[in-house]
């Protein structure tokens, strides 16, 4: 059957929707839609710079190199220390954002800084707890059986590797230290 | 104070942290009442989003009582209740002066591909997020705005990203009347989307989703035709027969990274972190989409490369229409539909649990325990 354009000629019942739906059409107008034009150079922000002042650097701040120089407002939480500060460093400091390199090396950097900072936590006053900061132990209170079967969810195909990612690190260190042991043997 | 930390993937906890303190002179601190947690979040909980810091503190959406302002700080005062849109924006550099505040040039040192978000990795600016008793606000004159008195609380914390970023990804869509609307994905934007697109006209919308409950929620909440794809051997099939073999007029991406229905696609990206993201619910847009018609896109995904089928966009001559939504432009606007009783934002809360639970909260979003569509944090000061 070929495709005719006047078969796909159809009328909006306007009366119809407005009844139905609230506020049907209020916005038919792109005059209307607040983000519509997607620029606009009449928008007022409150601002009362023309440039932000800059927040003072108290301790040397990464950057991607795709910036000139250090923007003048910036997050200082979690500064880059340890093996994982190395790995981060080298991404900012080589590799453009445009690079595969610059974003592999960040999330190597994620998983080394997971790893150390685990193992810094058992040394300190709050060692990690795995299952506690999983927030499994609030599943009594969450329906999880009735929540997960009978109802043809198509993330069940995966989610049962969710706790290898979660306990990754100490599996890794287990078969580590076995195939250490059996080597020696 | 106390706040949510992270401590790597699937692993939060409540720790004790310094109150943050004025760190520019246009800075606000402010004491959080509410709180929420975004599926955008879940991406960085699963450890997905590049430079995500053990010991960072999550939360772009929150709402609070300003508890110290910078000196410079010239729109709000101790004691104003605030809601806080999810960008961190200065309003005058080249994008900002353009209306494209989430865009902004001069808040993130690490990614110039994005701008500064609360809580939300290095990627995007390192800055701590809302889900504690404080957070510092940034150019404060700028971003956060009065809670009007007439706007419920929970209203004004939808507005700060969920409701924001539904109806800015209905305007991407370029909707006009009678189109045909599919929104992939039930959550919290995506159920905003699908409402949003009837005040720009549209004559259908259909949402799709695999959990029953949230498509259920898209029925009673946005008035929408709904499509469990996972009953169904293709959805791009059943979507082109619905829609005379042509395809919707305009498909909305509410799902972004992890999203389901491609296991290969899923485990690449959410399990061992190759992709940016999973484009399923992209590549489902981009063939079910009519030729000549508009992808919008405002689910969230990282920076690294995803395996978009990009040759389908290119010859069905699509619009593909993108961003992270510039909140605060959208709030007037939106205003006067929630006056007018257009919709009541709140409606799709389910859950509320206080801080010290925040981790379990976490797990049951993650693993959709519960019914859950989208959970509020409270905290001491605003229970």
């Amino acid at each position: 059957m070929p495709y005719i354009d006047s078969d796909h000629e159809s009328v909006t019942d306007r009366e119809g929707l407005r009844a139905r739906i609230p506020g049907w059409g209020a916005d038919l107008d792109p005059a209307d839609r607040p983000s519509v034009p997607k620029e606009r150079r009449d928008l007022e922000t409150g601002a009362h710079w023309t440039i932000p002042p800059s927040q003072p650097e108290l301790r040397p701040r990464e950057r991607s190199i795709e910036h000139e120089m250090l923007p003048p407002v910036f997050g200082t939480v979690a500064p880059l220390r340890g093996l994982s500060g190395a790995v981060r460093r080298l991404a900012y400091s080589r590799y453009s954002e445009g690079r595969a390199a610059h974003w592999l090396l960040l999330i190597l950097g994620d998983r080394v800084d997971a790893w150390e900072s685990h193992a810094r936590s058992l040394v300190e006053r709050a060692p990690d707890n795995p299952i506690a900061e999983s927030g499994v132990l609030g599943e009594p209170r969450m329906r999880p059986i009735a929540s997960r079967l009978g109802n043809n969810r198509a993330d069940l195909k995966h989610i049962w590797m969710d706790p290898l990612v979660l306990a990754g690190p100490v599996v890794l260190l287990v078969a580590l230290a076995v195939i250490r042991k059996l080597k020696t043997k | 104070m106390q706040a949510m930390v992270y401590r790597g993937p699937y692993k939060i906890r409540v720790e004790e942290k310094d109150i943050p303190k004025i760190e520019h002179p246009n800075d606000a601190i402010v004491r959080v009442t509410r709180a929420a947690i975004c599926g955008s979040d879940l991406h960085l909980y699963h450890g997905m989003m590049p430079d995500t810091r053990v010991g960072t503190t999550f939360g772009h959406e929150f709402i609070g009582v300003v508890h110290e302002v910078g000196p410079s700080v010239e729109n709000l005062r101790v004691g104003d209740r605030v809601m806080v849109p999810f960008n961190i924006y200065c309003g005058t550099c080249y994008f900002c002066a353009r209306g494209l505040y989430s865009n902004c040039h001069n808040v993130n040192p690490n990614a110039t591909a994005v701008g500064g978000i609360y809580g939300y990795s290095h990627t995007c600016g390192g800055y701590d997020g809302g889900q504690a008793e404080f957070v510092r606000v940034p150019l404060a004159d700028v971003g956060p705005s009065i809670i009007p008195d007439w706007l419920h609380e929970e209203d004004a914390l939808m507005l700060t990203d969920a409701l924001a970023t539904g109806y800015f990804g209905a305007q991407l869509g370029d909707i006009a009347e009678g189109d045909t609307v599919v929104v992939f994905g039930a959550g919290p934007v995506g159920l905003f989307a699908a409402r949003s697109a009837w005040f720009m006209g549209a004559g259908r919308v259909i949402v799709v989703d695999h959990l029953d409950y949230r498509l259920e929620k898209a029925k009673d909440f946005a008035f929408a035709e709904v499509i469990n794809f996972n009953q169904l051997d293709d959805i791009v099939v059943e979507l082109k027969k619905q829609t005379d073999w042509l395809g919707a007029d305009v498909v909305i991406d509410a799902v972004g990274a992890e999203a389901d229905g491609n296991l290969l696609q899923h485990v690449s990206a959410s399990k061992l972190k190759l992709q940016g993201g999973s484009p399923v619910a992209l590549n489902w847009a981009i063939d079910s989409v009519r030729k000549g018609g508009t992808v919008s896109v405002m689910g969230a995904y990282g920076p690294l490369f995803s395996a978009v089928k990009f040759g389908d966009a290119m010859n069905k001559g699509l619009t593909i229409r993108t961003n992270q939504a510039p909140a605060k432009r959208q709030w007037p606007r939106l205003f006067e539909h929630i006056q007018a009783g257009h919709f009541s934002p709140r409606d799709i809360i389910t859950h509320r649990i206080p801080l010290e639970h925040i981790a379990e909260g976490y797990h049951m979003f993650s693993s959709k325990l519960d019914d859950c569509i989208k959970t509020v944090i409270t905290t001491e000061e605003g229970a």
